[in-house]
């Protein structure tokens, strides 16, 4: 994909993207109402951290604000890459109902199509959610150059990570059907896992968070660095510097399957 | 290798298939459903045929035929699992996305518009997706909407409108980027009398006009008629012929038939060349090949039996296709 093409699929998603965005103010009432409940819903989620740590002092030696500055990174990079592209995990439905086969007779990459169709901003109050709880965190962050670039660098690979795993994850329905519970526990089950410090799981899990399912990158091991702790798992330093690779690997390799399952795609027999 | 694309003079075919194949792995239940097995079904097999520009082809065949799967090779949709597809000197599955600037589809049974968005938007979207030069999607739109008479659905979202103006909405929208082919997967199925008329008139005069392709595909032999100077019929995957409409009924064995009501009843008239089919009271239904001559066979039958009337049937191109159809390929499919 050269340059210039790279910026042509960008000014297509965003033109599909606005359409939806019109066509969803022909009823701003339920939009409001909608981002409203899903930003009640992930505020609540935070209240219920909030609640633990009012019994306990801290997770395994992580303070509140330091969890919440894993909770607000990791939330932020899930939502803006499910509002991004949030809409790959319909392939299933999409490949059932024939809208594959006329997404493919566009002039428009189909990934880039997935992606922008019914885009929508509902997930704007678990955005909003997500950047006040990272922003309250920060300010406890003892601030250097050197880690504001690692803080920016963990937001962008962050969602390069959650990108490579909804596009991976969903390419299952190309070769099965119904498989968006199994892709969901992927993505949302990565998700989840990474709002707390991942001290608490067992080293098998965080070696597996690390190497298979790399969400530990999303957010672990830059705040490590960021919150100035040395690892307590002992892994390599160099792993704090790591995430940008880690993004870029996941998204090559979720681009791999995805063409390999494009070329797989059987269509439907009517 | 590197030549073929310079080399490529203004005759060579628009499309190109030879020896194509697709085949669909399927899991089948067995033993009551308690087990399943894997199976190959073999959609398109030893398929070849070219398209010129400017032709209107009718592509027909039955039920399960391979019609569909021809289409969505010619696309890009499906991968061909073997043989060789191209169209405009392209690889329609590598270059895809290349080959949609340049090609149209639609595909009856399901619509290429945004459900819930108005008509308009979805043309708006296309102008942009297709990168469509203002000035020509003006010009497009405005002319389209006016042969199809779609002016007071654009602002109606698309779920709102009727089967016929939906219809109408998609071949607006795969025309608007002035496609060099337009395939259409049974275009007319469901339409009125009077809109699949308004339809072809207008399939004709793109034709006349644009010097558009076309390749159809239908279950309606009026729209063949109509529209298509040349059938492709295809059974069990492959075709079975290729060539003007009328030569079907060479091809079918298709034959005439002669109505006899002779003045009394009689048992079956003998005549040579002719064989009756059917006896009614005095009528009398004979049938002969339809490249014979009637004139020996009416003379014939003139000469031994008092005849009060005669008249003559010609075959009905159903019945051609029909004959066809039933005579089928060799190959099983599963
Ligand atoms: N996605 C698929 N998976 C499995 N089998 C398929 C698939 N698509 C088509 N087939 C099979 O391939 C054969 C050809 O199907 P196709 O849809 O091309 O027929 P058709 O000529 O378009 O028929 P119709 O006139 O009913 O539309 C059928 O036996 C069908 O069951
Ligand atoms: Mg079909």
């Amino acid at each position: 994909m050269a340059e210039a093409g790279a910026a042509l699929h960008l000014r297509s998603y965003f033109q599909i993207a606005w359409l939806w965005i019109r066509a969803a103010w022909q009823y701003p009432t339920s939009f409001v109402l909608l981002a409203l409940g899903n930003g009640l819903i992930t505020g609540l989620d935070f209240v219920g951290l909030w609640i633990m740590f009012a019994h306990l002092d801290d997770l395994k030696g992580f303070t509140l604000h330091e969890v919440a500055l894993l909770y607000g990174s990791a939330s932020l990079a899930l939502a803006v890459a499910d509002t991004a592209i949030g809409s790959v995990e319909r392939i299933g439905t999409y490949i059932r109902t024939g809208r594959l086969d006329q997404m493919l007779t566009k002039p428009v990459p189909l990934l880039v199509q997935v992606c922008a169709d019914q885009f929508t901003l509902r997930r704007l109050g678990r955005l909003t959610q997500a950047a006040v709880v990272f922003g309250w965190a920060c300010t406890y962050v003892d601030w250097t150059p050197l880690r504001v670039l690692v803080a920016v660098s963990m937001l962008l690979s962050g969602g390069l990570v959650f990108f490579g795993l909804f596009v991976g994850f969903s390419c299952v329905q190309f070769w099965t059907t119904d498989a968006t519970e199994f892709a969901n526990a992927f993505t949302y089950g990565g998700a989840t896992v990474t709002q707390y410090p991942l001290n608490i799981f067992p080293r098998e899990v965080l070696v597996g968070l690390t190497f298979v399912i790399p969400v530990a990158f999303v957010n672990w091991y830059p705040c490590l660095y960021l919150l100035g702790r040395s690892d307590p798992a002992g892994m390599p330093e160099a792993f704090q510097f790591a995430s940008p690779l880690a993004g870029v690997l996941t998204m090559a390799a979720a681009l791999l399957v995805w063409r390999s399952g494009v070329r797989h795609y059987t269509s439907t027999g009517s | 290798m590197s030549v073929t694309g310079s080399v490529r003079s203004a005759q060579a075919p628009l499309i190109d298939v030879r020896d194509l194949e697709r085949t669909f792995d399927v899991r089948r239940r067995v033993d009551g459903g308690r087990r399943r097995v894997r199976d190959s079904v073999l959609a398109v097999h030893d398929l070849t045929f070219s398209v010129q520009a400017g032709e209107m082809v009718g592509y027909i065949g039955p039920n399960g035929a391979g019609k569909s799967t021809t289409i969505k090779m010619l696309t890009g949709i499906l991968v061909p699992t073997g043989g060789h597809v191209s169209v405009a000197g392209l690889d329609p599955s590598r270059d895809r996305v290349e080959l949609a600037r340049r090609i149209g589809v639609v595909f009856g049974q399901r619509s290429t518009l945004w459900w819930d968005l108005p008509l308009r938007d979805s043309f708006d979207l296309l102008q942009k997706m297709y990168r469509i030069s203002p000035a020509r999607y003006r010009d497009n739109l405005g002319r389209f909407v006016e042969l199809l008479d779609l002016g007071d659905q654009l602002d109606t979202p698309v779920r709102q409108l009727s089967l016929g103006q939906r219809m109408r909405g998609d071949i607006t929208a795969a025309l608007l980027h002035d496609p060099e082919v337009l395939y259409l997967d049974e275009p007319t199925i469901g339409l009125d009398v009077v809109s699949k008329g308004r339809l072809r008139e207008f399939l004709r005069a793109l034709n006349d006009e644009r010097g558009t392709t076309l390749l159809l595909t239908t279950h309606d032999l009026q729209d063949i008629e109509a529209l298509c100077d040349r059938v492709i019929v295809i059974d069990h995957g492959t075709s079975v012929y290729d060539g003007p409409l009328a030569g079907l009924h060479v091809e079918g064995g298709s034959s005439r038939t002669l109505v006899v009501d002779l003045v009394d009843e009689a048992p079956p008239v003998e005549v040579p060349g002719a064989t009756v089919r059917r006896v009614e009271g005095p009528r009398q239904w004979l049938s002969f090949p339809a490249d014979a001559s009637a004139a020996p066979i009416v003379a014939a039958v003139a000469a031994s039996y008092d005849v009060a009337d005669l008249s003559i049937q010609e075959p009905d191109i159903e019945d051609v296709i029909r004959e066809l159809y039933s005579r089928g390929a060799p190959e099983p499919l599963g």
